[in-house]
């Protein structure tokens, strides 16, 4: 089910996709771990967008699966997308300054990530985890 | 413009970041910390980030550079209250933060100071 379309075209749209995304993952009762997993990387993912591709747009959506609810984000550029994946997957690859751990960061941070690109047209990463409600009554030990 | 105020404990500064800190936020911080080091010569600094409750590879490399710029211009820097869940968060990401002293709270963090500065 869509939650929410955030448009990211500058650096403050960075931290309203932090936002966005700590909210739903509060309404959906996620534990405090799992929720600052999520928007690590989605934070990170966020900024990669902005950094290579000029910005681009985040959907959020709420999963399920049985007994479990998932957040899922999916962050879609039309950018110059990514040559070499594997570099670019593998911690300590940068082709600007950073450290190079946002890609293969994100990916260890969350349940599900999947990756699509083509080169001149753009990136499309998804991110998603999960959680069961009942395991973690909210307020509870 | 929005800021983080800087407050002045003796010989040390400290800073309290209790927002969701956007980047020109935190870039604007290491200036006006800058500045403030060169003003009052304090020989510590304290950035307080309980109210923090994600910390990514960007600005993890602002607190650092922070703790770079600080030591360049005489002062130590010690990284206050950061929350269990992003210190496990930055593990994850491979980010040791190394070099960068930590305490649990200010107190502490100003008892590290005082030794470390004795
Ligand atoms: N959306 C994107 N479009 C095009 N290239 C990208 C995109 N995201 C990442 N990349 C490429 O993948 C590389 C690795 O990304 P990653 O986030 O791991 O590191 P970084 O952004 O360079 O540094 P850090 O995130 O640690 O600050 C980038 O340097 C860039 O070349
Ligand atoms: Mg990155």
């Amino acid at each position: 089910m869509p939650l929410e379309t955030v448009s990211v075209d500058t650096e403050r749209d960075v931290s309203r996709v932090r936002r966005a995304i700590t909210a739903y993952a509060d309404n959906l009762s996620f534990d405090l771990l799992a929720r600052t997993h999520l928007v690590t990387a989605a934070s990170e993912l966020a900024r990669n967008m902005l950094a290579y591709a000029g910005g681009g747009s985040v959907r959020i959506a709420k999963l399920r699966h049985e007994a479990r609810v998932g957040l899922k984000a999916t962050f879609e550029d039309q950018g110059p997308g990514i040559e070499n994946l594997d570099e670019a997957l593998s911690d300590g690859f940068s082709s600007s300054l950073g450290l190079g751990l946002g890609l293969g960061g994100a990916r260890r941070l969350v349940d599900d990530f999947e990756l699509e690109t083509a080169v001149g047209e753009g990136t499309t990463v998804s991110i998603a985890s999960w959680h069961e409600p009942d395991r973690h009554p909210p307020g509870g030990p | 413009m929005e800021r983080i105020a800087i407050a002045q404990i003796g010989d040390c500064l400290l800073v309290t970041i209790q927002v969701d800190m956007h980047d020109r936020l935190a870039l604007t911080l290491r200036e006006d910390l800058g500045q403030r080091l060169v003003q009052t010569q304090a020989t510590g600094v304290l950035l307080d980030i309980s109210g923090l409750d994600t910390l990514d590879t960007f600005i993890a490399r602002v607190l650092a550079g922070i703790a770079s710029m600080s030591k360049l211009l005489g002062a130590e820097t010690v990284i206050i209250g950061m929350r269990p869940a992003v210190a496990m968060t930055l593990v994850e990401l491979g980010l040791t933060l190394d070099g960068v002293n930590t305490a649990l709270d200010v107190e502490r963090g100003m008892a590290l100071l005082r030794r470390k500065n004795a």
